[in-house]
C-alpha cells in the first residue's frame, strides 16, 4: 500500500512536470502573431484605493483633499521584449483617455507581437504631431468635439488637456463659485507657430521585477499599473493646494507635469 | 378645324420643348459652382484645401450651418449673428461681441473674410487651423454656450440635415468633424477680392483718382510693413500702442506665455473698413479717423511696443491732416460692395 501510493505520487509528479514542459514548449512566442496586451491604469491615493468624491486623502504638504475628477491621456505605447527589440504600437491605435469615473477606460488594450516584454513606455498626454494634425485624423477620444465636451481640449488655444484633476480641499481658497476647489488642467504641446510650454511626458517602466508580460494569442496579458494621484503633489516639485489651487495654461504648470512620471508604478502582471 | 387642332398641338409641343430647354438652362446655372478660386492678385492659400476640397454640396451645408441658430444652447444665436454679411461679416456697432442671454465677450468679432489665407485665428492667434475655429464660439459660455453633442443631436432631428450631409459627405452621418469641415468650406469661400483696389491692381479698366493714388503712396511708405498687400495684413502679432484696456487683455501672451508677446494682437486686414466699425481688438475706436488720430498722436510707449512705431522723435506714424484725407480716400478703395451683398454668401 505504502509503496504503491509513493509510486502514484511520483507518477503524478512526473506527468505534471511533463505537462508543464509541454505547455512551455507550446507557448514559445511566435513574433509573427499579434496578441492583445492590456495595460491597466489603477488609480490610487497613497495606500488607499481612489474613491472619487468620497475619499479624503492627505498630500505631502499635509493638505486634506477629495478628488472629484481624474482624467488623463495615455498615448504612443511601446514595449521592449527580452531580447531588447522594441515594438511601437501603430499610432492610430494608441490613444486612450483614462477616466476614473469610467472603469472601462482604465484598461488600454493594444495589439502587439507575441513576446515576453520586460519594459513598457507610454506618453502622458498627446504628442505634438497629433495636436496639429488635420481634424479628420482625430477620431475617438481625440475628436475635439467629443474631447471638448469631456473638457479635455482647449479650444481657445488649440490643444489637448493632457491631465486633469479637480477636487475640493479646506486649504483651497474660496473660488468665485463659492467652493473650496482646486483645479489642475495640464496641457501644452510646445506651440504651433511660436514655442511655448511643453508638458508632454514619457514614462518607461521596467516590468522585469514585478512580472514580465508574456503576450500570447488566445489569452490576454495585463500589465497592472498603480497610478498614485497624491504623487502629483510631490516629486521633483512640491505642489501645495493652498499656494497653487488653480493651475492651467501657465508657466507654473511645468512643475505639476514634472511630477507625472512618479505617479506611475508597475505593481504586477497577470499573464 | 383639323388644321387648327394640328397647329395647337404643335404649338403646345413647341412650348413643352421650350419649357424643357429652359429647365435645362436653370439647371446649368445652378450647377455653375466654381469652387474655391484664388484671385489673380492673391498668393497661394494657407488653408489645406487638399484635406477638405470645396464642393457645392459641402459649401451649401456649410452655409446652412453658418446660419443655423441650433448651434447655440437656446437656438437663438447663429454664426451669422455676430458675423453679419452687410457689415463685412462682423458685428457692426458692437465694440465686443454680443452673445447668448445678452452676454458680452471681451473682444470685437473679426470678419469672416479671406480666411483661407489666415495662418492663425482670433485676435491672439490661439487657433492655428480653420477647422478647429468653430469649437470656440459654439462652446464659449458668452457666445453660443452649447455642447457639440447637443448640436449633433439637434441637427439629427431635422430631416433636411440627413439629406445635406449625405450630399456633402456621401452618407447621412452627422458628426463634429463633418460639421467643422462643412463650415470651413463655406468660410473659405468668403473671399473679398473685388474692391476698386483689386480691379486697379489686376488692370481691369479702373484707375485710382489723384487723391487715392496719393493715399496709396502714403500707405506704401507708412502702413504696409504691417498691413501687407494684397491681404492688408501680414498675419503677425504686434503691440500698436493703444495701451491696455480696463480688462488688461494681454492678447498673444496668453497663448505663448512669452513676456515679449504681452499686449500684442493680430494685425487686422484693412479690407472693407467702411463696413466693419468699430476697430481694434476691443472695438474702442468708432471711426477710421479715430484710428488715424491714434497712430498720428496717441501711440503709447511700453516695453513691447512695435519697433516700427518707435523710430522717430515721436512714437507713432507721422501723418499730417492732409495725409489723413488722402489715406482715407485710398482706404475706401479697399471696400468690396460685392462681398457684402453677394447672394451666395447670404442666409437663404
Amino acid at each position: 500500500m505504502k509503496l504503491s501510493l509513493q509510486h502514484i505520487a511520483i507518477g503524478c509528479a512526473l506527468i505534471f512536470s511533463l505537462q508543464s514542459c509541454s505547455k512551455k514548449d507550446d507557448n514559445k512566442p511566435q513574433t509573427s502573431k499579434k496578441a492583445t496586451l492590456s495595460v491597466e491604469f489603477d488609480n490610487i491615493a497613497g495606500d488607499r484605493n481612489l474613491q472619487l468624491g468620497t475619499g479624503t486623502y492627505t498630500n505631502s504638504s499635509g493638505e486634506q483633499l477629495t478628488i472629484q475628477t481624474l482624467k488623463y491621456f495615455i498615448s504612443n505605447i511601446k514595449v521592449t521584449n527580452a531580447e531588447g527589440v522594441e515594438y511601437v504600437v501603430p499610432q492610430d491605435s494608441s490613444y486612450f483617455l483614462v477616466d476614473e469615473s469610467k472603469p472601462e477606460t482604465q484598461e488600454c488594450k493594444v495589439q502587439v507581437p507575441e513576446a515576453d516584454y520586460k519594459s513598457l513606455t507610454f506618453t502622458i498626454g498627446v504628442d505634438s504631431l497629433r495636436n496639429t494634425m488635420d481634424i479628420s485624423k482625430r477620431t475617438g477620444v481625440l475628436d475635439p468635439s467629443g474631447s471638448m465636451d469631456d473638457g479635455m481640449y482647449w479650444g481657445w488655444n488649440s490643444g489637448y488637456i493632457f491631465f486633469k484633476m479637480e477636487g475640493t480641499s479646506p486649504q483651497a481658497p474660496v473660488d468665485p463659485t463659492g467652493a473650496n476647489k482646486f483645479r489642475y488642467h495640464i496641457g501644452g504641446f510646445g506651440g504651433y507657430s511660436a514655442p511655448t510650454i511643453n508638458n508632454i511626458k514619457t514614462v518607461t517602466l521596467d516590468l522585469s521585477k514585478a512580472g514580465v508580460a508574456r503576450v500570447r494569442a488566445g489569452r490576454e496579458s495585463n500589465i497592472h499599473l498603480m497610478v498614485d494621484a497624491l504623487k502629483m503633489f510631490s516629486g521633483p516639485s512640491t505642489i501645495s493646494i493652498a499656494a497653487n489651487p488653480q493651475v492651467m495654461f501657465s508657466a507654473f504648470s511645468v512643475n505639476v507635469a514634472n511630477n507625472f512620471a512618479g505617479m506611475f508604478r508597475h505593481d504586477h502582471t497577470e499573464n | 378645324m383639323r388644321n387648327k387642332a394640328f397647329w395647337t398641338v404643335l404649338a403646345g409641343f413647341c412650348l413643352f420643348i421650350y419649357a424643357c430647354k429652359k429647365e435645362d438652362d436653370i439647371q446649368k446655372t445652378v450647377s455653375e459652382f466654381l469652387g474655391f478660386q484664388q484671385p489673380a492678385n492673391f498668393p497661394e492659400p494657407v488653408y489645406k484645401l487638399s484635406n477638405n476640397p470645396v464642393n457645392e454640396a459641402g459649401f451649401l451645408l456649410g452655409r446652412t450651418l453658418f446660419y443655423e441658430p441650433r448651434l447655440s444652447r437656446d437656438n437663438t444665436i447663429s454664426c451669422g449673428s455676430c458675423h453679419i454679411q452687410s457689415s463685412g461679416f462682423t458685428q457692426h456697432g458692437h465694440d465686443v461681441s454680443h452673445g447668448i442671454d445678452d452676454k458680452l465677450g471681451s473682444r470685437n468679432s473679426p470678419p469672416i473674410m479671406n480666411l483661407a489665407w489666415n495662418k492663425t485665428f482670433f485676435w491672439d492667434g490661439g487657433v492655428f487651423d480653420l477647422d478647429l475655429q468653430p469649437i470656440n464660439p459654439i462652446t464659449n459660455p458668452v457666445e453660443m454656450d452649447e455642447k457639440m453633442e447637443s448640436v449633433i443631436s439637434k441637427l439629427k432631428q431635422l430631416p433636411k440635415y440627413n439629406e445635406l450631409f449625405k450630399k456633402a459627405f456621401g452618407t447621412e452621418e452627422i458628426n463634429g468633424i463633418r460639421i467643422f469641415k462643412a463650415l470651413s468650406q463655406f468660410m473659405v469661400m468668403c473671399v473679398s477680392a473685388n474692391s476698386k483696389y483689386d480691379k486697379v491692381t489686376r488692370n481691369e479698366g479702373e484707375s485710382f483718382t489723384a487723391e487715392e493714388q496719393a493715399g496709396y503712396t502714403i500707405f506704401k511708405s507708412r502702413c504696409s510693413s504691417c498691413h501687407a498687400e494684397p491681404l492688408f495684413t501680414d498675419g503677425s502679432f504686434r503691440n500698436n500702442g493703444i495701451g491696455a484696456g480696463p480688462n488688461n487683455d494681454e492678447g498673444r501672451y496668453a497663448v505663448t506665455l512669452n513676456p515679449d508677446d504681452r499686449y500684442k494682437f493680430k494685425v487686422p486686414s484693412l479690407r472693407n473698413l467702411s463696413y466693419t466699425a468699430p476697430y481694434m481688438h476691443d472695438g474702442r475706436f468708432l471711426t477710421i479717423n479715430a484710428v488715424l488720430d491714434h497712430y498720428a498722436n496717441e501711440v503709447k510707449v511700453s516695453p513691447t511696443l512695435d519697433p516700427l512705431l518707435n523710430t522717430g522723435n515721436k512714437p507713432g506714424v507721422a501723418l499730417s491732416d492732409d495725409d489723413k484725407i488722402k489715406l482715407l480716400s485710398f482706404l475706401k478703395t479697399l471696400d468690396d460692395p460685392d462681398f457684402v451683398s453677394r447672394k451666395d454668401l447670404s442666409e437663404q
